[in-house]
């Protein structure tokens, strides 16, 4: 592949280039650039809860299509994207020692597939209505009915064909992540000594495939009786008095299909964002990971009981009683290996030399975000904790925290991380640590408070609360702390910006390996690694991915591909 | 540590042969499969396709379990009429044969490539490829049919609303499948005539079956659910 270099335009080299390093910078500039616009619909919504009726282009209507656009914008658009298509491109063929992805061709058309369905998602601001506006989870009948929600003439339409270009780019990118790692590691590179991230990937992506199906159909069923007028979702309505000519449609049929894949979707977030977690703590801390099996059974564990868990999210649907119980029982058994993967992280970081530079900060971030977030996931696990907490804004602040914010931590710290080998140049460490400070204390500023506010019966989903006199006068304090809160925390993304840009161009000289670390991409012959990565030959892997600090090993990281340990003569003292 | 492998490898004589392969394929650096990226691309997609199809049918277990309406009756909506006589079924039992028999067809075309007989493998894709086109006109003449009789995806005479909508959204989606899978054979087809496959082998004649049985297995499961119960 890396023959034909000198040949290339600029358009081949840099457009439609088919190396997998060009395409995960192009995956993860484009998500940065959608997550930034649901950040400032986050702002807009901030505004009006902070300071109700003070912003008069904010109208109910208007708060529920900003509140739609930004939660499908976030976790599809943003969190799947950049991971899988970001991360999974540019570290898999490094990690693995492969020259490219397996279908390289396949791949760039991935990403061009992936940025026409944000092109689209886009439009639907442009259009007469508007966007959709019937929440991110597009529940039925609001969202199939004409007029029950805004944007539900073009703006639901778009919404769903949006997200079915989504699920065929997700799937030509998950079929080529999954096959890459099957079938083209290098020599000596076995599963078991991946590092983590590529099994985060690897198991992530695999999910996606089984996921993305059901919101595939449901999609598909959910704009036929939009665009056709089947009664797919659409049981007897009376609306305004009047009976609706359709009838005999199933409202939970979608809700089982979307949640089908959207509880299998916040582990297809989460598991890359965990296996990039492991190394950065690994790395930072200057110690093998602990637990490396139990770190990849659990994410396969995960992943399989992450498919048997979906209708907790539907505990208050009106589905069969009964089925609450399983999947109570079914969640509360998931949490096991999410819990046995935060021992490790923790007893990683034990006793390690731990640098506190940028990634690991965010690394540490990680790990708080992702154990609130978790513990808080355990009552709404119950049924009969999450009868009167679901609804409120205690399942906002769970899922903000262990999806949102710690699947945040995980990425800033990964790009922090690997920008040194993605643009061969230093970010500035600085602004790196004013970044991790400011998101980190104000994201607990922002969402912490929300579980307060549930408690006390805020009810998630609402434009203002003026109607609801149960609730004490101190919730509308609280919800301007969060806004104020909330703009400081994206202003301080700015600041993450400006340091990337600045730096890529500017930024000090960085040697291949700054952080001594023993995983591949590092490896490189040169920094940033050219197209087909290994120049003449690639690299041969005699030992798993965390050898550091080995007891009388000259330096206290040892590559995977050096070979031999040397050994130690017993009673020598040992050299770190 | 290299004593406790040793060990565990020790007590691996006395597992089944089949674990023992699983744990080597499984364990081994490269490849996991012994086989060429693209057939395992194929076996992915394949599987994840087989998800689609699995939701597609569950939704329709659950909106016909849930409609409101009478379901109309299989037999009499599918019934063919010749002369005096209404034959249930009549049709879609030809297109199932059809579609069964360019599976054989395609298997053919797989052995003669493998063998190297070029025109052969070629013949017999174009054949399964045509008894494709078959079936996806059978199809097109049924859906004139309901259509003319005043079923459509919203309505219908019969009974509940879902069974067209169910009915011609499946249909139409299999329907697709077998569409690209003739392009797709075509295609195939026409690299073999060219000798493209002489140097790089003929795998992808046996990937492109891979995905045909696929279909034609798929049919199977929207026949008996749809036509049978
Ligand atoms: C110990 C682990 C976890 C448990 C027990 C748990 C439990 C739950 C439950 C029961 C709900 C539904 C609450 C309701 O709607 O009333 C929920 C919502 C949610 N969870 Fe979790 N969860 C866990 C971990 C996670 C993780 C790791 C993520 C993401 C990476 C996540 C993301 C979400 C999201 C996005 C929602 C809300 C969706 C919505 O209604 O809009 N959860 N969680
Ligand atoms: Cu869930």
């Amino acid at each position: 592949m890396s023959h034909h270099d000198h040949h290339q335009s600029f358009w081949t080299r840099y457009i439609f280039s088919q190396d997998h390093k060009v395409i995960a910078i192009q995956y993860t500039v484009t998500a940065l650039f959608i997550g930034l616009v649901g950040l400032v619909l986050s702002w807009l919504m901030r505004l009006q809860l902070g300071f109700p009726g003070e912003f008069r282009f904010l109208n109910p209507g208007s708060y529920y299509q900003i509140l739609t656009q930004h939660g499908m914008i976030m976790i599809v658009y943003l969190l799947t994207a950049i991971l899988l298509g970001g991360f999974g491109n540019y570290l898999i063929p490094l990690m693995i020692g492969a020259r490219d992805m397996a279908f390289p061709f396949l791949n760039m058309l991935s990403y061009w597939v992936y940025l026409l369905s944000v092109i689209v998602l886009v439009a639907a601001f442009f259009v007469p209505g508007g966007p959709t506006g019937a929440g991110w989870t597009l529940y039925p009948p609001l969202s199939a009915l004409p007029n029950a929600a805004p944007g539900s003439g073009w703006g639901i339409k778009l919404m769903l064909v949006s997200l079915v270009i989504f699920i065929a780019s997700a799937t030509m990118g998950g079929l080529n992540y999954v096959t890459t790692v099957l079938q083209c590691r290098t020599k000596g590179m076995t599963l078991m000594r991946m590092p983590l991230s590529v099994w985060g990937i690897f198991i992530g992506a695999a999910m996606a495939l089984l996921a993305f199906p059901a919101l595939f159909v449901g999609g598909v069923m959910l704009l036929l009786d939009n665009l056709l007028g089947t009664s797919f979702f659409i049981p007897a309505v009376t609306l305004f008095g009047q009976q609706l000519p359709r009838e005999g449609g199933n409202p939970l049929l979608f809700q089982h299909l979307f949640w089908y894949f959207g509880h299998p979707e916040v582990y297809v977030v989460i598991l890359p964002a965990m296996g990039i977690a492991s190394e950065l703590i690994a790395t930072h801390s200057r110690k093998p990971i602990f637990g490396y099996k139990a770190m990849v059974i659990a994410m396969a564990a995960i992943a399989v009981i992450g498919f048997l868990v979906w209708a907790h999210h539907m505990f208050v649907s009106g589905m069969n009683p009964y089925f609450g119980f399983f999947f109570a029982v079914s969640t509360l058994i998931i949490a096991i290996p999410s819990a046995v993967k935060v021992y490790n992280w923790l007893l990683t970081l034990w006793r390690g030399k731990i640098q506190f530079n940028t990634p690991m900060l965010f690394g540490i971030g990680w790990i708080s975000t992702f154990i609130i977030g978790g513990l808080t996931g355990l009552p709404l696990g119950n049924v009969i904790a999450d009868v009167p907490l679901h609804d409120t804004y205690f399942v906002v602040g769970h899922f903000h925290l262990v999806m949102g914010v710690a699947a945040l931590m995980a990425i800033f710290g990964g790009i922090y991380h690997w920008f040194p080998k993605v643009t061969g140049r230093m970010f500035n460490e600085t602004l790196g640590k004013l970044h991790f400070w400011v998101t980190f204390v104000g994201a607990y500023m922002i969402f912490f408070p929300m579980f307060l506010l549930g408690i006390l019966g805020v009810p998630r989903r609402y434009f203002d609360f003026e109607a609801l006199q149960y609730l004490p006068t101190q919730t509308a304090g609280l919800n301007i702390v969060i806004t104020i809160a909330a703009l400081i925390v994206g202003a301080a993304q700015v600041v993450f910006l400006v340091n990337l840009i600045w730096s890529a161009v500017r930024g000090r000289r960085a040697e291949s390996n700054p952080w001594h670390a023993t995983t591949l991409e590092w490896q490189t012959p040169t920094t940033p690694p050219p197209h087909g990565n290994w120049g003449a030959e690639t690299p041969t892997v005699y030992r798993w991915a965390y050898d550091y600090s080995v007891p009388g090993a000259e330096r206290d990281f040892i590559p995977q591909n050096v070979p031999a340990t040397p050994t130690v003569p017993a009673g020598t003292a040992r050299t770190v | 540590m290299a004593q406790q492998t040793r060990s565990l490898e020790d007590r691996a004589q006395t597992w089944p042969r089949w674990l023992r392969d699983l744990v080597a394929d499984w364990s081994s650096d490269q490849q996991t499969f012994k086989v060429n990226w693209g057939k395992a691309m194929m076996w992915i997609f394949i599987v994840s396709d087989m998800f689609v199809f699995g939701s597609f049918l569950s939704a329709y277990a659950a909106a016909r379990l849930s409609a409101t309406l009478p379901w109309p009756d299989p037999a009499k909506v599918f019934a063919l009429h010749i002369g005096e006589s209404e034959v249930p079924l009549l049709l879609i039992a030809i297109m199932t044969f059809v579609l069964i028999s360019s599976s054989g067809t395609m298997a053919i075309a797989v052995k003669y490539g493998y063998e190297r007989h070029r025109a052969k493998a070629a013949l017999f894709l174009t054949l399964t490829a045509l008894l494709g086109l078959t079936f996806v006109g059978m199809q097109a003449f049924e859906w004139t049919k309901l259509i003319r009789e005043g079923f459509r995806p919203w309505a219908n005479p019969m009974g509940a609303p879902q069974f067209g909508s169910s009915f011609f959204m499946i249909t139409g989606f299999h329907g697709l499948h077998v569409t690209a899978g003739v392009i797709y054979l075509a295609t195939i087809a026409s690299q073999v005539l060219r000798g493209a496959y002489e140097k790089i082998g003929y795998q992808r004649v046996e990937i492109a079956g891979l995905y045909w049985h696929f279909v034609d297995l798929v049919w199977v499961f929207i026949f008996a659910f749809f036509y049978l119960f």
